[in-house]
């Protein structure tokens, strides 16, 4: 059938499953935009502030739902403002197809109105970008695009189409998507053995989970092998949720925020099983003392993760929920390590996670959210010390709720996140957890939240400054505060009834639960400003450079 | 280049679309990798383009190069090129001085290194010379005391011995 290039480009998201997108109209993408108009009973478009909204917004859609996000911009600044976002996407390994638009076939490279190269802008921050020249191509390249996401290690991937290629017409016939098989080919039956023979001669073995188990929906088979091995598991930020924050083997986060328990375990042990994550500079700190009496494991889709920042003794390259299910299959067996459980045990009990100076604020706080909440909830951060406290203080029990930027670092994640999981999960209750730092930098987002009454709550942790590049700065920096005070006071509650958002606010010393319960039973969104002290610090913490076992700010419950 | 750098001949097969060497080079840029010499060009199969990179490193990072550029959507293979199971060739155009009355010295020189005589002047000759990276060495070393004027190299291409194809070979074999 004879279609345009922007009926194509609807008809190859149907066919792929897509019911939602998140995007900004602009004269580049005026016909797809005429496109998504004749079809809005198909695909549901969410408007939002910025094109950068939107990025998150896919990605948070994605993340939530283990499905590909998708958000469309038009050309030159309307492509530029997805860049923060599809490298967020890129750096946690998301599944996003964002479209932008461009100029016209015969005006691409002659500097036009509105041009921009976006492919060669963004192929260090994609799996793979297009440029579509040719309408003819237009379908194949889609189809390809949703492959490339979603396949092996997941990602981001780009496709620019010229404002005339989504007018002229092509043959079009529908297919059905291409069913993905696990990657498993550098699957290797050496690996496997060798990874066995390892495991079951360790006596002290540890788990070290990253967010490639929670990619791969391989959260089930972890916890079985976490069984079969006998083994404590901790995890990176990506990895949260992967285990529950329940199990009697989670030890908590691991690396620079880490808690004693995770950093002397990884440190003690002498098998470390890396599953699905990348050794970041976050989690290892200083290289050479990392696991220092340990043998490492390291199972991951990506080939390319192997060696690069930590060598490692044994490597099963393979999709996890496959090698998961094959090395739980030949453990015939499940292992004893009593005593090294035991002593992971004693550690967990004498090193709790603490606050340090003036108040134990934020713990209550997120104490309080945890307990009116319904099951089921997202917890959606943005980037800074509210980040590390949820992600310390809140019961993670599934994966996939917990959506963070912890490899690019995005401040400004978190709203756009947030519309993306609850678009997508109407009936759960979605909380962003923000800093006021963050918060300022995409609160436009909160018209968008009105727009489409979304029930998100944004749960303000309100220090009136840039907290961690605060904490860092008292450590490191003698006090010198340079550019951190946000104290200029900006009233968030009328900031949110400006834009029809319901505003409230919890002062040092009101009890936060009663606010929180009120807040969520009027089921529709609220901006909840919280008064958190400005010199409240993340702890523990690993200086830069120092092995992650040397910990500043553990209290040491008494014998 | 520091002691454990050794200079290793990546051979890689890749789609042949409009910008798919700067996928490659910006890889090898945005992750610190360096470059001695790159060739590119069309292969035996019109699908394909073939590109030739030399790079110095110590192993780990010559690994790590391997890997990163066999995951880009248009490469097809990552080959190392091995010194002794390979054929390196480099063609080097150099225009060198004469003008102190030692052109035949030079013609002599040329003629044990069968280096072609493109063009003379008065004052200089420009020879043509293909070989291996050692060969090339050596005769620049012995034209420089005469003066080199103007150089221009191709970059190295290489070709594996033996009767195999590189589109032909498995990744497992390339682990191996």
């Amino acid at each position: 059938m004879q279609m345009t290039g922007a009926q194509i480009i609807i008809e190859c998201l149907i066919e792929q499953g897509v019911d939602t997108v998140f995007g900004f109209p602009g004269g580049a993408v005026l016909p797809l935009y005429d496109a998504l108009y004749q079809n809005q009973n198909r695909i549901r478009h969410i408007l939002t502030s910025h094109e950068q909204g939107a990025s998150h917004a896919a990605d948070g859609y994605a993340r939530s739902t283990g499905k590909v996000g998708v958000c469309i911009a038009t050309s030159g600044p309307g492509a530029t403002n997805l860049v923060t976002g599809i490298a967020t996407a890129y750096m946690d390994s998301v599944p996003i197809v964002a479209f932008t638009g461009n100029v016209a076939v015969p005006l691409l490279g002659k500097d036009s109105f509105q041009e921009v190269d976006i492919t060669g802008i963004t192929m260090p921050i994609t799996k793979h970008n297009f440029i579509v020249k040719d309408v003819g191509d237009l379908a194949e390249t889609v189809r390809t695009a949703f492959k490339i996401a979603q396949e092996g290690r997941p990602g981001p991937v780009l496709i620019d189409v010229p404002k005339d290629v989504t007018v002229y017409t092509a043959d079009f016939s529908p297919q059905s998507p291409e069913v993905l098989k696990p990657r498993t080919e550098r699957l290797s039956e050496k690996s496997m053995e060798q990874a066995l023979q390892l495991i079951k001669h360790a006596q002290r073995p540890m788990c070290y989970i990253g967010g490639g188990v929670i990619r791969a929906k391989a959260s089930d088979e972890l916890s079985q092998f976490l069984e079969n091995i006998d083994s404590p598991a901790c995890t990176s930020l990506m990895g949260v949720g992967a285990v529950s924050s329940l199990s009697p083997r989670f030890t908590g986060l691991v690396g620079m925020h880490g808690t004693k328990v995770s950093n002397m375990s990884v440190s003690a042990c002498d098998l470390l099983v890396v599953i699905g994550a990348r050794f970041s500079d976050r989690v290892v700190s200083k290289a050479s003392a990392f696991a220092k009496n340990a043998k490492i494991i390291h199972i991951d889709v990506d080939p390319a993760e192997i060696d690069k920042n930590i060598k490692t003794y044994c490597h099963v390259i393979g999709d996890l929920k496959v090698v998961l299910t094959e090395l739980n299959h030949r453990i015939a067996k499940p292992m004893e390590h009593t005593e090294w459980m035991e002593q992971v045990a004693e550690y967990k009990k004498r090193y709790p996670i603490r606050v340090d100076s003036e108040s134990a604020r934020s713990k209550e706080i997120l104490k309080a959210l945890q307990s009116v909440l319904p099951e089921g909830f997202f917890a959606v951060t943005e980037v800074g010390q509210h980040q590390m406290w949820a992600a310390q203080f809140l019961k993670h029990l599934q994966p996939g709720h917990f959506l963070t930027s912890g490899g690019l670092g995005t401040m400004g994640y978190g709203t756009g996140a947030a519309i993306g999981a609850q678009v997508a999960h109407p009936d759960a209750r979605v909380v962003n957890i923000a800093g006021d730092g963050s918060f300022r930098m995409n609160c436009n987002e909160l018209a968008t939240i009105a727009r489409y009454k979304l029930p998100v709550i944004i749960l303000l942790m309100n220090n009136q400054t840039l907290g961690m590049v605060r904490q860092w700065q008292t450590l490191f920096f003698d006090r010198r505060y340079s550019e951190t005070n946000l104290d200029t006071p900006i009233d968030w509650m009328k900031l949110a009834e400006a834009y029809g958002v319901k505003g409230m606010r919890i002062s040092k010393t009101d009890d936060p639960k009663p606010i929180l319960r009120a807040a969520l039973d009027l089921g529709q969104a609220v901006v909840i400003d919280c008064e958190i002290p400005v010199d409240d610090k993340v702890y523990p913490m690993v200086a830069p450079g120092a092995s992650i076992d040397e910990m500043l700010g553990v209290e040491e419950v008494g014998e | 280049m520091n002691t454990k750098e050794k200079r290793y001949t990546l051979a890689i097969l890749v789609n042949n679309h409009p910008g798919v060497l700067m996928r490659v080079v910006s890889l090898f840029s945005r992750r610190g990798y360096n470059i001695d010499s790159l060739s590119v060009g069309e292969t035996e199969n019109e699908a394909f383009s073939r590109i030739t990179i030399v790079v110095s490193g110590d192993r780990p990072v010559v690994e790590q190069i391997k890997k990163q550029v066999g995951k880009l959507y248009d490469v097809q293979r990552v080959y190392e090129m091995a010194g002794e199971k390979s054929l390196q060739r480099e063609l080097v155009m150099v225009k060198v001085s004469t003008e102190h009355d030692d052109r035949s010295q030079v013609i002599e020189l040329a003629e044990i290194f069968k280096a072609k005589i493109n063009d003379v002047t008065s004052s200089t000759i420009t020879l043509e010379i293909t070989g291996s990276l050692d060969k090339i060495q050596s005769f620049l070393d012995l034209m420089a005391p005469f003066g080199i004027v103007e150089m221009a190299r191709t970059g190295i291409t290489a070709l594996e011995r033996g009767a195999r194809a590189l589109s032909s070979i498995s990744f497992s074999e390339d682990e191996a």
